[in-house]
């Protein structure tokens, strides 16, 4: 396998981390005033999260940075290309991130509720935004032959990626909503096993849809497997999430997004992004690649650095790996 | 106005804003990861105490650095399409290295620490807070000699088929000699502004609070931050010092720019105050020291410090017509406040120290009026830095091989820039406020009670039990 081929796989392999990890996440925060009645069930879905969400960000920081230097054509037309959307997704990750950190620094409700919303509004704008992204980069955008963006907004918001956006948001809260099955006790819980259900149900239905059309826009064999396990995991998600089998359940919804992802990437490659207009315009592995110097010295900085990030990061989920609730709730 | 303009003000409003952050997680990291450990050591429950306590203005802060800094990694890619792609081999690698290496020992650590309190064995907990203090303050080295190719770009050639710049030298970009000085310069100015914000609110306290059960804690907050800013100015000065000699090598133009030195020079004298010509091509007016800037840029006093003048015409011959001096004011004037405010942090924190003298204790209105102005000085004092730094590089993008104006993104309109810069802007200026007003209510609010938190009782099972620090 030749070095463009592995840092395309190590990219798609860093937004599958990606999804999987901070999807909960945003799944947490678009369901905080859903599952969180009060203040301190509120304070329990936040605190399920909150020791890990800043380490899951790192992985979108990370996956920047590796396209950036394995592939600089390609970070630098979608980059500059999906520019309103990728606006959007910063001014969200920024009030949601610092909105986690923030919320519990005063005592007022009023300071709360706004906070509140920075969270939610910061969870479900990303979690759209990606679907449509990630579609486009599918589908394919008007490039010229600079390999420069040439269309508009408008081209970015088609049927097929706002399909990706609904995807990607309802897959992200029923993982949301099982991981918080998952991580709480008592009413939370129960509450959030509930919904888990009922969100997953639709999840279903979108993700088979946009499976199926992203299918037929492009397609390899690998992308067709990928495909039908994403949905058949998805799908045993909702059988255990309905028996409250919590860990099956979430086991299931990452195993689907890591694979519904994996498909996108699948059927993509050996283009990373795709040009609607002139061929020429198409990015390739190949032509959107770094020098084989670079590859190599990122390859070796990947092989030693990963093992020991991977590490560290499961500790800390082994760390936190009980169930909170309510009582683990200080009065003030 | 075009979207070059609006992308450049982005540029330097998002970084520095984002820099003001930074130096405080950089530095601060360090001195609550000390301050736990003489806990851990002593057992004294002050340090406890104040490991909490700043440990809280911390975070209120880390916060701040981290959503910021999101902004910057995606920023090149949206603003600066052309110069990702010409420098993307070269400037990526390190961007990807620090997420690697640095971020996720950072942000991983820092969740151990905060939400570890009561659940992480005493040593794994102190070890998780230096896992942070170490992560992030390499994360500056990646950055920075990133920063560096572009200040003074080594270990690459241009390909001469598509034009753009091709990593050959690993180690060399590593080991280029503008990062290797201008890392230790900024942790240096980074520690300046932890040292500070630790002395204005202990002074605070220490003043205002003189007979609180924790005084001594206080006290000794005080002089320990003094002494972190003593020994952070003489980094300062030192590193400083070997930087205006590498700079007047590499990017003389920038030397001459600091100093307004017009004409070449040897020996050259410093100047105090010189004021120029409206169209920037000749001195008008200068107070000057002579020898000194001779010294400070070659180290010897009859050294040849070349002039803007001719090197704009050295330029001109090499790199064809056009300009090639930065605006002389800018970074004139940057350079001088750079200079002043971090000493001026310096100098009040003697103040400080002499005023504790053999234990007393300071009681003076105007002593605490410059203890509570010290954060603001270094972080003054750096900003200056950057800007002097950048836009002393001007007009390049990459020195000697990329024009910034080359280097912006062609496929971004000019209003989609104006609603980033717009949008980045309401949302900095609104969460500075808020920012700000969160660090003095927790720093008014004094250090915390401690006595009913820490024995941990292992022999009960903790699932009822709330948690420390929790969100």
């Amino acid at each position: 396998m030749d070095l463009t081929t592995i840092w395309f796989l190590l990219v798609a392999v860093l937004f599958t981390g990606y999804f999987i990890l901070e999807g909960f996440d945003f799944g947490v925060g678009m369901l905080l005033p859903v599952l969180g009645r009060d203040d301190r069930e509120r304070r329990v879905l936040i605190n399920t999260i909150g020791p890990v969400w800043d380490g899951n960000e790192v992985w979108l920081i990370t996956a920047g940075g590796a396209m950036f230097a394995a592939f600089p054509e390609w970070y630098a037309t979608l980059f500059s290309g999906f520019y309103l959307p990728l606006l959007l997704i910063l001014l969200a990750l920024i009030a949601r991130g610092v909105a986690f950190e923030y919320r519990h620094k005063r005592p007022e409700a009023s300071w709360k509720r706004r906070w509140d919303t920075a969270i939610v509004v910061g969870s479900v704008v990303p979690a759209i935004l990606w679907g449509v992204a990630f579609a486009n980069i599918l589908r394919g955008v008007p490039l010229d032959a600079d390999h420069e963006y040439v269309g508009g907004l408008l081209d970015l918001l088609n049927p097929y990626a706002l399909l990706g956006g609904a995807t990607t948001l309802a897959l992200f809260a029923t993982h949301g909503a099982v991981f918080l099955a998952l991580k709480t006790t008592g009413d939370v819980r129960q509450r959030a096993g509930a919904l888990a259900v009922r969100l997953g149900v639709g999840a279903a239905v979108l993700a088979v849809g946009f499976l199926t059309w992203t299918l037929s826009i492009r397609s390899s064999a690998a992308a067709v497997v990928l495909a039908v396990g994403a949905a058949l995991a998805l799908l045993g998600a909702l059988a255990a999430a309905r028996v409250r089998r919590e860990g099956w359940a979430f086991t299931g919804t990452a195993v689907a997004i890591g694979l519904a992802v994996a498909t996108l990437f699948a059927a993509l490659f050996p283009n990373v992004l795709p040009s609607t207009l002139d061929a020429a315009g198409t990015l390739t592995a190949t032509n959107a690649a770094s020098t084989p110097y670079t590859l190599k010295i990122m390859t070796w900085v990947a092989v030693i650095f990963t093992p020991v990030v991977l590490g560290y990061q499961a500790w800390t989920y082994w760390v936190f790996r009980k169930r909170i609730g309510v009582a683990n709730i200080p009065q003030h | 106005m075009d979207a070059l303009d609006v992308a450049r003000w982005q540029f330097g409003v998002t970084t520095v804003y984002h820099f003001l952050f930074v130096p405080l997680t950089i530095g601060l990291s360090v001195l609550v990861a000390i301050l736990q450990t003489m806990w851990h050591r002593t057992g004294n429950e002050r340090y406890l105490k104040l490991t909490k306590f700043y440990g809280k203005l911390f975070l209120i802060n880390f916060a701040m650095g981290v959503v910021t800094g999101i902004v910057q990694e995606f920023q090149f890619g949206m603003n600066w399409s052309d110069y990702s792609r010409f420098v993307g081999d070269i400037f990526g690698a390190p961007l990807a290295i620090e997420a690697l290496v640095a971020f996720f020992l950072e942000s991983t650590f820092i969740g151990l620490w905060i939400f570890g309190w009561d659940r992480l064995p005493k040593r794994a907990h102190l070890a998780s807070i230096w896992a942070a203090a170490i992560g992030t303050n390499l994360s500056a080295y990646f950055i920075l000699a990133a920063n560096s190719f572009m200040q003074n770009p080594v270990g690459f050639r241009i390909n001469p088929d598509s034009g753009r710049a091709e990593l050959t030298d690993f180690p060399a970009v590593l080991t280029n000699k503008v990062a290797l000085i201008t890392f230790p310069h900024t942790l240096a100015g980074s520690f300046l502004v932890a040292g500070s914000l630790i002395v204005a609110v202990g002074l605070y306290h220490v003043i205002r609070n003189r007979d609180s059960a924790d005084a001594g804690a206080y006290r000794f907050a005080t002089k320990f931050g003094s002494w972190v800013v003593l020994v952070a100015s003489a980094a300062v000065l030192f590193t400083g010092d070997i930087q205006g000699k590498i700079m007047t090598d590499v990017q003389p133009m920038k030397m001459a720019a600091a100093e307004g030195l017009y004409t070449t020079e040897s020996p050259a004298s410093f100047s105090v105050l010189t004021i120029g010509s409206l169209d920037g091509s000749r001195e008008v007016f200068a107070l000057k020291i002579p020898y000194l800037l001779s010294y400070l840029g070659t180290g010897d006093p009859h050294g040849t410090v070349h002039g803007i003048n001719d090197l704009q015409a050295q330029y001109a011959t090499q790199y064809g017509a056009g300009s090639y001096t930065p605006i002389i004011p800018v970074t004139y004037w940057s350079f001088r406040f750079m200079v002043a405010f971090g000493m001026a942090a310096g100098a009040i924190a003697l103040l400080v120290l002499w005023s504790q003298r053999k234990g007393r204790t300071p009681r003076s209105k105007w002593l605490l009026r410059a203890g509570l102005a010290m954060p603001v000085l270094p972080l003054l004092a750096n900003s200056f830095g950057w800007i002097f730094t950048e836009m002393g590089r001007q007009p390049w993008i990459v020195f000697g091989e990329m024009l910034t104006r080359n280097g912006v993104s062609r496929s971004v309109s000019l209003a989609e820039v104006l609603t980033s810069f717009t949008a980045f802007t309401l949302i900095y200026a609104t969460l500075a406020v808020i920012e700000v007003k969160l660090l003095l209510r927790y720093a008014r609010a004094g250090v915390p009670d401690v006595s009913e938190e820490h024995p941990v009782d292992d022999t009960h099972d903790d699932a009822e039990r709330p948690l420390a620090f929790a969100y």
